[in-house]
């Protein structure tokens, strides 16, 4: 095993953080698969809930999951310009950026990210989760959630 | 194979079918999944799940006996929900639909949960982690499933004609194919004569045959066809409706002459007194402000160009059948078309603005498409290749490839063609005059296709010699006006001072406006480079995510001829589909009204980007076209009264994943 594959296993010490990926079925969700084909290991922090475009993700879904367990949301979508629906996720972008907003003024800032991961972005896909899931770590678990693991 | 649960007694299994029974199959995928993730105990646990009637593992869910066994507990269990836990629903999730569908369930009532590419493939050192994220994975599915609802995917007719739009290489073969499978084709051309950029070119590589003597017979083809409608000098101005049933308005701009009566007899251009830069030669020569194309223009008809016209009439006077007509307005056809074929074309990349390797700023820099004219026995210097300093005929000729391709400044693709071009210019020069010396300065030698290495070879053979570098300084001497280049030999490590008497710039492939038009009037995605998007780069290659809307040629990506011709090809293979048939099928996920609900505030109208929300005045409320909705959701979430729902993804079957995910206990209070 080289060194960078034995770097890649998780130490497994601690919390894990619990998040919830929302990828639109066109770029994100396939650069997840694609993360998966090419074996980029991530942590097993994220699960992925596919909807067909990134603007399809509601403020009530996000809430009603850091309300349900979540310490984290992620919504993933195409890049601006190559949305399979033309301009979905700019829709996505202003109700995300909203829905941080509110967020933060419940003290859950930090806790909600966007982000646009292509079809061939599989490497890219696991950076992102590996990032996310450092982000959570340090800010510790929701809070709000009425529920726990 | 081994069932976890199926110990129920079947006398008692309940007819209702309001009460829903899952059957949940998992797949071990060889070792993919099962060298990772626990199946079996997932297996168990999941059959402990409300609703659940059998859980099965199979080592491969999509092969014959692993359906077989799907379809079996149907029977047995006289399930109505299946969730299959196996790899991505892009791989399986159409076979397994048609699985389930073959026992009488309605094929929406598959869910298909993600546990090698989003589990076991990513967590292969952490097999009890994966074992608990696919138990989640799958609890989350098992929730869904047991409120999918059935969907019907809907029918609409297709109006068995075709739009072409571009009449080059691709598109002619696109048109002529359907043509010839009996379907009528309307054949738009923005120029005033059909063939494109191919009607140009000298030689075509790697044989180096004459381009319009191969291309001239397909014009004329074309042109002969009864089936094809020729729209030359013409424009799509405006397209509605969608996949079988497009409505469509051509523009015809006026050529001020009748095309009935005009013979392309060319008398008019011997009188006319307007001198212009030819535009087919790329600017060398001159043409009349009233000519004939070129002459073998399919039609072969003058066309007026009135920016240079100085109205003197002597046209009209030359002309005897009277064909000129200088009120002449543009005129419009509406068509109602099944499927439009989108080959608008290409340009080359313009050196002009950035001055590359001194394009612009030195008479003897050109670009391949000036030399290809120069080539040409039908171009302006009869073919004799010429400085353009001082007209004669040059000895050293140097070649940079890679101009306005591979280049982070310009474009980061290849287009692909250039060092073939390159490479059959130089053949051409060298079989003309032996006596002429060819440097190229490449970066790579591309040479993928049949014949294309062969092609190479040749050139070596015939003394063309080959630089492994790019020009960093290009100078011209002010008295011979010959060109100085300081170039790195990389592969023999040193700089080169070269002296060249002409030199070509292998210009790449550029999206054309012609890109951009289409772009908006079809609602097409662009791929980063400014080219059309296809709706799969490997398996969709000439579908576009508009259903009815195909792509072929450079428009979606650089290509040399015999790929767009094949993609002409693929694009009328793949409309007949629809045009033989004469329905299409659209998506059973769409958006949808509850008349009830719905206020008629009309949020939802500019947020849809297909502009399938249309208001219905009479009832005051919205209405979604089934044909025109592709299922986005971008209305469900826009809408403030929650009328609006998108089928297959309804909110109650989101929260029911959401809600589900974690797996937890309630906090004492």
């Amino acid at each position: 095993m080289s060194a960078e594959v034995a770097a890649e296993i998780p130490k497994g010490n601690g919390w894990e953080p619990n998040i919830l990926a929302f990828c639109c079925n066109w770029c994100s969700y396939a650069g997840a698969d694609l993360a998966g084909v090419s074996r980029f290991q991530y942590p097993p922090t994220v699960r992925i809930l596919r909807v067909m475009c990134s603007s399809r993700v509601e403020p009530a879904f996000i809430l009603k999951a850091l309300k349900d367990g979540a310490d984290g949301v992620l919504v993933a979508g195409c890049h601006i310009g190559d949305c399979h629906y033309i301009d979905g996720n700019k829709n996505a972008e202003i109700r995300i950026n909203n829905t941080k907003k509110a967020l933060a003024k419940l003290g859950l800032d930090g806790r909600l990210r966007l982000e646009w991961i292509s079809a061939s972005e599989g490497l890219r896909f696991s950076e992102v989760i590996r990032d996310f899931t450092e982000e959570i770590k340090k800010l510790g678990e929701n809070p709000v959630k009425e529920v726990k693991k | 194979m081994s069932d976890i649960k199926g110990t129920e007694n079947k006398s008692t299994v309940a007819k209702d079918s309001d009460e829903k029974r899952v059957g949940v199959f998992v797949c071990e995928c060889g070792v993919n999944i099962g060298g990772v993730v626990n199946t079996k105990a997932v297996a168990e646990y999941i059959g402990t799940l409300p609703g659940v009637k059998v859980t099965s593992v199979n080592k491969f869910t999509c092969s014959d006996s692993g359906q077989a066994d799907i379809q079996s507990k149907i029977k047995e269990y006289n399930l109505n929900r299946v969730v299959v836990a196996a790899c991505s629903p892009k791989t399986h999730e159409p076979t397994f639909r048609a699985c389930i569908e073959q026992m009488g369930l309605n094929q929406y009532f598959l869910e298909f949960v993600n546990i090698r590419d989003h589990c076991s493939w990513i967590h292969m050192w952490e097999k009890e982690k994966a074992t608990e994220k696919a138990k989640d994975l799958i609890r989350m599915g098992v929730e869904r499933s047991k409120l999918l609802e059935p969907l019907q995917a809907s029918e609409v007719p297709v109006t068995d004609k075709a739009l072409v739009v571009g009449a080059g290489v691709a598109g002619m073969q696109s048109a002529l194919d359907l043509a010839d499978m009996g379907f009528q084709v309307y054949l738009v051309e923005k120029e005033p004569s059909i063939g494109g950029r191919m009607a140009r070119f000298d030689k075509v590589f790697p044989t180096n045959d004459c381009s319009i003597c191969i291309l001239g017979p397909k014009m004329v083809e074309v042109a002969r066809n009864k089936n094809i409608k020729i729209m030359s000098y013409s424009e799509v101005k405006a397209v509605d409706g969608y996949v079988g049933n497009f409505n469509v308005k051509i523009e015809h701009k006026p050529r001020y002459l009748d095309v009935t009566k005009c013979t392309g007899c060319a008398k008019c251009s011997e009188v006319c007194p307007v001198e212009v830069p030819y535009d087919f030669n790329e600017g060398f020569g001159t043409r009349k402000a009233i000519y004939v194309p070129f002459p073998q223009a399919v039609p072969l008809r003058a066309v007026l160009d009135k920016e240079n016209c100085i109205n003197c009439k002597a046209c009209a006077k030359a002309c005897q059948s009277g064909a000129i007509n200088y009120d002449m307005q543009p005129s419009y056809t509406d068509l109602n078309v099944g499927v439009i074929i989108g080959a608008v074309g290409f340009k080359t990349y313009d050196p002009e603005p950035r001055h590359d390797f001194g394009y612009g700023l030195y008479d003897n820099i050109i670009t391949a498409m000036e030399f290809e004219r120069l080539l040409n026995a039908a171009g302006p210097t009869g073919g004799h290749v010429v400085r353009p300093s001082d007209c004669k005929e040059p000895i050293r000729v140097g070649f940079v490839n890679c101009v306005g391709s591979r280049d982070k400044a310009t474009n980061i693709y290849c287009s692909g063609v250039c060092c073939m071009y390159t490479i059959k210019n130089a053949q051409l020069l060298k079989e003309k005059r032996p006596e002429t010396d060819h440097t190229i300065m490449y970066m790579d030698i591309r040479t993928p296709f049949r014949g294309y290495e062969e092609s190479y070879n040749r050139s070596r053979n015939l003394g063309v010699k080959f630089l492994r570098g790019r020009p960093v300084e290009v100078k011209e001497d002010p008295v011979t006006k010959n060109i100085k280049v300081r170039v790195e030999d990389t592969l023999a490590g040193e700089i080169r001072n070269l002296e060249f008497d002409l030199m070509v710039l292998a210009t790449g492939i550029v999206p054309n406006e012609g890109i951009g038009q289409i772009q908006q009037l079809l609602k097409l995605s662009k791929a980063a480079d400014g080219l059309l998007m296809e709706a799969h780069p490997k398996l969709k290659p000439v579908d576009t995510t508009i259903d009815g809307v195909f792509l072929a040629g450079c428009a979606s990506g650089p290509k040399d001829i015999p790929y767009a011709v094949s993609q002409g090809s693929a694009c009328a293979s793949r409309a007949t589909i629809l045009l033989k048939n004469k329905k299409a099928i659209t998506e059973g996920i769409t958006a949808v009204v509850n008349p009830d609900v719905c206020v008629g505030c009309q949020v939802c109208i500019p947020m849809c980007p297909f502009q399938a929300i249309k208001m219905d005045e009479k009832e005051g409320r919205a209405n979604v076209v089934k044909a025109l909705c592709k299922g986005c959701g971008t209305c469900v979430t826009a809408c403030p009264t929650g009328a609006l729902e998108q089928s297959h993804f309804k909110n109650a079957q989101i929260l029911a994943q959401v809600k589900n995910v974690f797996r937890f206990q309630e906090v004492a209070v």
